[in-house]
């Protein structure tokens, strides 16, 4: 292994290594498919997919590994129920639908965030039929991602977009947008249509309705979610939003490369005690820089975090939301 | 015969509080359950103890069968007039007398509603509840005490006869009587340390007396509350969680469930354990602690906690929980009954896969469930299963299915709860001897002319 830094792992934020050789050690051992500690320790924080200097893929073959070994994450039953409430339900049916198509993957609560000026002429379509499935990586379910993938592309498809006149797909979540485009390309499934992230397609809206923008001038903090660790380019696009509605990103030791998990996760592995310290730690950085908004893309985040960053004062609001207050709706 | 009754009735009452028409008798003759309609002759809605004093003396005097009655929610049968007579319906009397917010407790009357007390309570006591059963919010507290009902708090207090603090009684016979501290003091604080006449009305299907006034005790009303979903998979291991979770006693309920719908939920066995705090700090010392009872299981990846943002958590967190209203209406024609067995938590296992079995056997809609009562003293386990009232052969497989069930239990080494009369003739036969002399030797003491719901707890 020619790897000079072993940032996957000496960077990781929740395990620690004595020194480089020891971390290199554990990533050899990753490597050569041999038992190491980091497969039973990971947080399953798809940080090491962007600390990797090499565009290389070491979150996915740890979880390729965790599967392998039959090392579960979170307890089996924990794994399994939920491998079936998301299971996708054959419910579906074809529904005509023009650009922009939003897909809200399995987030049927927010659809009403696909409304106004910002998302005029959308569509949205949403269920377990269209889930992107990357979920699996924090249960070492690669074998789930694999199977089911393929299967949500067909479906987007042919009871979609084949019909619709459009080939894109804007992707509210960056869950989804990672799927087709970095688990896509990782896992070698075809995408047969053009995955647009939403701060692509906001960022490009705001381009279109700029004398409608009113400044928020306000000060946020952003809670960047594990997802977005898949496809770091759009952290900056995110920024570029934020200039143009105004909303001044404040520096935060726990934001950018740096971010910290909110904390959903770790519950779900059955790590509450660290799950809290990660909360705690998030809220006491957000509160320490004097924000309004703490803004979230990830919905999962939102529900996790939520509620307590609206109880120390912050206002918790998705991206979407945000600028659509700037665009007085 | 039903004019005189209903022209004396309604000299006591009020005219408008009494009927003998067709609509009221057939309205009166059935509850929800499976049982067969059996129709009284007339209903009347006393007002106060005096009226249901008068109105036990007239039963006397006419031979007339009494049917004490709270909100006919019992789903088995017991408010049904089985040998005709009067149907007293209690819910006239629905006022709260008193809450001792220093000594937690309530005095209530004899029809007041689980909905109204905590209504009450909530709007002049916010830092005071008390133990809500899953049913609807108009079922009354002395009908649920007297079928030695549970509910949300039963890990906490047991089940709501062991919350009962004492009771105003009107006997067969017509006298009333004071059960508990109430009956020496001012004050309705328990049972102890008197000889504990509360007994002699607590589970007789209302063959004993009716109750006019009963107290029951109240808890903290948290500002915190949180609920975590336990997960596993095989049956075997559920006495022993719920041993270990019981153990750490933070838990205000528990409730273990195990249904095929959703069909996510199929096969896995589920335990809601409510629990709550004054602080956050403290909420989460409780979490860790029943965490840390099961962690053994965790660890081996066989159970585990459900992951619940808080946004999902409200859901479980209501009090009554929806999920049984959502069940009983599984199978559209609102039909939905239950066996509930009380039994020791070690026939678990033995209880799930009879269940299993049964609904498979009878092809019924079913979910399986249980309450813990107590620090893991004991749980009610129930089999419930939902019919459409409007298709007879439905009614007849859910009716098939219980009895069935009831037997099951029994062998098991459970007792069927709120029993049924058809259930109350199971255990009959498989109770001491001398346990049964006992009981017909106290209804001959207390009720001479057999006027108190006759037909229950008789061979």
């Amino acid at each position: 292994m020619n790897c000079e830094t072993i940032d996957c792992l000496m960077k990781c934020q929740y395990l620690s290594f004595a020194d480089i050789a020891e971390a290199r050690e554990e990533k050899l051992k990753i490597n050569d498919g041999k038992d190491s500690r980091v497969l039973e320790q990971c947080l399953t924080c798809y940080a090491c997919q962007e600390y990797c200097p090499y565009d290389n893929n070491p979150f996915y073959l740890l979880v390729e590994r965790q599967e392998e070994k039959g090392i579960l994450p979170a307890p089996k039953p924990i794994i399994e129920e939920q491998l079936r409430m998301m299971a996708p339900k054959g419910r579906i049916t074809k529904q005509a639908v023009s650009g922009p198509v939003v897909d809200m993957c399995a987030f049927p609560m927010l659809t009403g965030c696909v409304r106004g000026k910002l998302f005029e002429g959308a569509s949205t379509i949403v269920g377990m039929d269209v889930f992107c499935n990357i979920m699996w990586l924090h249960f070492a379910k690669n074998s789930t991602i694999r199977q089911r993938v393929p299967q949500m592309i067909d479906n987007i498809m042919s009871f979609y977009l084949a019909d619709s006149g459009t080939n894109e797909l804007v992707c509210f979540h960056d869950e989804c947008y990672g799927t087709y485009t970095s688990v896509a390309d990782a896992y070698g499934v075809e995408v047969p249509f053009k995955p647009i992230h939403q701060f692509d397609y906001i960022n490009q809206r705001l381009n279109d309705l700029a004398d409608a923008v009113k400044p928020i001038n306000a000060k946020i903090v952003y809670q960047r979610p594990c997802s977005n660790r898949l496809v770091p380019r759009t952290d900056q696009v995110l920024d570029e939003i934020f200039e143009k509605i105004r909303a001044q990103r404040v520096p935060r030791k726990y934001d950018r490369e740096n971010a910290l998990c909110c904390g959903g996760v770790p519950r779900a592995h059955q790590r509450d005690e660290l799950a809290d310290e990660l909360v705690e730690k998030n809220i006491k950085d957000m509160l320490s820089v004097g924000a309004t908004y703490c803004v979230f893309n990830c919905p999962f985040c939102m529900a996790t975090l939520g509620q307590e960053v609206a109880e120390q004062g912050l206002m918790p609001i998705l991206v979407s939301d945000l600028v659509q207050i700037a665009l007085g709706e | 015969m039903t004019t005189d009754l209903t022209t004396r009735l309604g000299k006591i009452v009020g005219s408008r509080f009494v009927s003998g028409e067709a609509e009221e008798r057939y309205l009166y003759s059935m509850d929800p359950g499976t049982m067969p309609a059996a129709a009284p002759d007339a209903v009347v809605m006393p007002a106060n103890t005096d009226e249901v004093q008068l109105i036990v003396q007239l039963a006397n005097e006419l031979k007339v069968p009494i049917v004490p009655m709270g909100a006919g929610l019992v789903l088995s049968g017991l408010t049904r007039a089985l040998k005709g007579g009067i149907i007293v319906d209690m819910k006239r009397m629905n006022h709260i007398i008193e809450v001792n917010p220093i000594s937690r407790y309530a005095v209530v009357e004899g029809g007041a509603s689980q909905g109204m007390l905590k209504a009450y309570l909530k709007k002049h006591y916010p830092q005071l509840k008390h133990s809500m059963p899953d049913a609807p919010p108009i079922a009354t507290m002395a009908g649920n005490v007297c079928i030695h009902g549970s509910g949300h708090l039963s890990v906490l207090g047991g089940s709501h006869s062991d919350m009962l603090t004492g009771m105003e009684v009107v006997l067969p016979f017509g006298e009333v009587i004071k059960t508990g501290s109430c009956s020496v003091s001012g004050k309705w604080f328990g049972r102890s340390p008197l000889p504990d006449l509360s007994g002699l009305f607590v589970g007789w299907a209302g063959t004993t007396g009716i109750v006019t006034k009963l107290g029951i005790k109240l808890f903290p009303n948290y500002k915190h509350n949180d609920v975590l979903i336990f997960v596993a998979e095989d049956a075997d291991l559920m006495p022993e969680i719920i041993s270990q979770l019981t153990s750490t006693q933070v838990a205000e309920g528990m409730t273990p469930w195990m249904s095929p719908k959703p069909a996510w939920a199929k096969g896995f066995l589920h335990i809601n354990i409510a629990y709550g705090a004054h602080t956050k700090k403290e909420l989460t010392f409780k979490r860790n602690l029943l965490q840390a009872s099961v962690r053994e299981h965790i660890d081996r990846k066989i159970a585990g906690f459900l992951p619940l943002p808080p946004p999902q958590k409200g859901r479980f967190l209501q009090i009554p929980s929806p999920d049984l209203a959502r069940f009983a209406d599984l199978r559209k024609g609102g039909g939905f009954e239950y066996v509930g067995a009380m039994m020791a938590i070690e026939h678990f296992p033995e209880a799930y896969r009879t269940g299993l079995e049964i609904a498979e056997k009878f092809n019924v809609a079913y979910s399986l469930g249980a309450r813990i009562i107590g620090a893991g003293h004991c749980m009610m386990f129930f089999f419930a299963y939902a019919f459409n009232r409007a298709d007879a052969e439905d009614v007849k497989r859910a009716s098939d299915a219980l009895e069935a069930t009831n037997a099951a239990a029994l062998k098991i080494g459970g007792i069927p709860w709120k029993a049924e009369q058809p259930a109350q003739q199971q255990i009959i036969d498989k109770m001491d001897s001398g346990t049964f002399s006992l009981m017909n030797r106290i209804r001959s003491v207390l009720d001479p002319n057999q006027v108190m719901n006759p037909g229950n707890w008789e061979i």
